[in-house]
């Protein structure tokens, strides 16, 4: 925990702190296929336990998967053997239907209270010892998987008054189930917002739409957050992120590292920005290489934490690779003999 | 066509004010100098190009370049309907989500194509192995175009390619997996891959001139 907190704060820890955000990992770990793996919170926690060992890692994760939240929105997820489980058709079929949407009661979700066990039992075993990261959609993002990307953008351009009643909905919800993982045990959360990315939206809708939200939303949220635009590039907006009011930002491997750290320093710490879709085919020697690249651009003076750039590493990534990228981190993300 | 460098600024410039009025205009104005073919090829596809080039430098959004797409395609249809003899004398094709139900890449892509005077089906999202196998030999679809969002679906276009193997059709990939490994298209068997809606109006180009 301490490591993480000296990051945070800007300043050198004894060596860089280790995010594998593992999700799927754990079903392998538990010789489950993935949806026996995450039809009880029991399996994760045993999982994540696992993990976090194995690969000394530096938090517990346990985010299930992205599509859980449209669950507790009445939609549903389609399960498959090699990946995370997906979205099926959008819940919200015709647009007019939005002014009907209400905020789900986190009380009568099955999937939210899986989550929320989960969190309670890894803080059980972790006290503070381990940081556990809890995973929210921001009111931004999640109408991708509420009504499509299509008819969302067209919504955010055309139809205000949709858009407006949406987001009142989801930050509703948003607040409610990050407070909730809070309150269960964990030590920050994770603002997935890949729409504001600058991949996704020009910067100056960004600051009137994406931004805003951010703002008010992380505002209400009671803990640390860290926002994450898995994937999607964020130097166009830098000047604005750090006032949403987070503390740490997701950063991709599309965008130099030098440039993320020179926009952020001092602001927020960066959490990146391994290339979680080639990791699939790294050697360990490649593995190795890009964590000591990563390391000697962003790790001098602290607030860096390393990690994929997607905030979710891909089944198919081998144990090898991720060892490698374990052992790495632990020999050349040692402060006093290498870094800086 | 004369002036198509003014017309085609024009455009730009309407498009990314989400004008749809004033890019009508700029084609009206075109269409006095040339025919509905040429406002395609030479206006509406170097227009597409420039901004689906400028999301990949960085300097566009994705929203920019779908709402131009759609504008695009919906101006398109009133100069060229999809009867449009152009339109018909084409190799087959159609475009879908493979595994998935993430329609905007497709959905900007097929917009693309149709703006730029290419007839196309579109297949919608979900695709399995099984569903396009049957479809495309039924059909005699003779270019695939493919949009995948997760890893998994990037990696079984490899055994759909295989369950494909006694057809000729072109499968041309694309989305998120592609993007982030460009190795990954050869290694799955793939015949093209288009890195945006730019590209992909390129690898669609060439096939069907080398196919005509």
């Amino acid at each position: 925990m301490e490591r993480v907190l000296t990051t945070l704060s800007h300043n050198e820890p004894d060596r860089v702190p280790q995010f594998l955000l593992l999700t799927m990992h754990g079903a392998k770990e538990l010789g489950m296929n993935i949806k026996e793996y995450f039809s009880k919170g029991e399996n994760v926690v045993e999982g994540q336990l696992r993990l976090q060992k194995k690969y000394r890692n530096d938090c517990y994760y346990p985010f299930f998967y992205a599509p859980l939240e449209i669950e507790a929105f009445g939609g549903e997820v389609i399960y498959r053997e090699d990946g995370p489980p997906n979205t099926a058709l959008p819940v919200i079929r015709n647009i007019e239907k939005i002014f009907e949407l209400e905020s789900p009661k986190i009380s009568e979700s099955k999937m939210l209270h899986k989550v929320l066990f989960a969190i309670e039992k890894l803080k059980q075993t972790a006290q503070s010892e381990v940081p556990i990261i809890g995973v929210v959609m921001s009111p931004f993002s999640l109408p991708v998987m509420q009504l499509g990307f299509d008819k969302y953008l067209e919504i955010m351009h055309y139809r205000k008054d949709l858009f407006d009643h949406l987001m009142r909905v989801n930050e509703e919800f948003c607040v409610e189930w990050g407070n909730a993982q809070l309150a269960a045990g964990a030590t920050a959360i994770c603002y997935f917002d890949p729409v504001s990315s600058s991949t996704i939206i020009p910067p100056d809708l960004y600051f009137k739409t994406g931004f805003r939200i951010a703002q008010q939303t992380i505002a209400r949220i009671k803990g640390a957050t860290a926002t994450h635009f898995a994937s999607g590039n964020c130097l166009p907006i830098a000047n604005l992120v750090p006032g949403s009011g987070t503390a740490v930002v997701g950063v991709s491997s599309m965008e130099n590292l030098a440039n993320l750290k020179e926009a952020f320093k001092n602001k927020l710490t960066l959490l990146g920005n391994l290339n979680g879709i080639e990791m699939r085919r790294w050697t360990t020697d490649e593995a190795t290489q890009n964590v000591r690249n990563a390391i000697e651009i962003a790790a001098p003076g602290g607030g860096f934490i390393l990690s994929d750039n997607h905030g979710e590493i891909p089944f198919q990534v081998s144990d090898e690779v991720l060892m490698a990228i374990s052992e790495a981190v632990h020999e050349y993300g040692v402060y006093e003999e290498t870094v800086g | 066509m004369k002036n198509t460098k003014h017309f085609c600024d024009e455009l730009e410039r309407s498009l990314l004010l989400l004008d749809k009025d004033a890019s009508e205009k700029v084609l009206n104005e075109a269409s006095k100098q040339g025919s509905a073919i040429e406002i395609a090829n030479q206006i509406i596809a170097p227009t597409l190009k420039k901004i689906g080039d400028d999301w990949e430098e960085g300097s566009l959004a994705l929203s920019q370049v779908y709402m131009s797409g759609v504008i695009c395609e919906e101006l398109i249809d009133k100069i060229l309907p999809p009867n449009h003899p152009v339109r018909i004398h084409q190799p087959k094709m159609a475009i879908g989500v493979f595994e998935d139900f993430h329609l905007l890449g497709k959905r900007i892509v097929f917009s693309s194509l149709r703006a730029s005077g290419f007839e196309l089906t579109d297949l919608g999202g979900g695709l399995t192995i099984d569903g396009l196998v049957e479809i495309i030999k039924k059909e005699k679809i003779e270019i695939m175009l493919l949009s995948v969002l997760m890893l998994p679906a990037a990696l079984h276009i490899k055994d759909l390619k295989q369950r494909l193997g006694d057809t000729n059709v072109k499968i041309i990939v694309g989305g998120a997996p592609f993007r982030f490994d460009e190795e990954l298209w050869k290694e799955v068997g793939a015949d093209g891959f288009g890195k945006d809606s730019s590209e992909a109006i390129q690898v669609v180009t060439k096939l069907v001139e080398e196919m005509l």
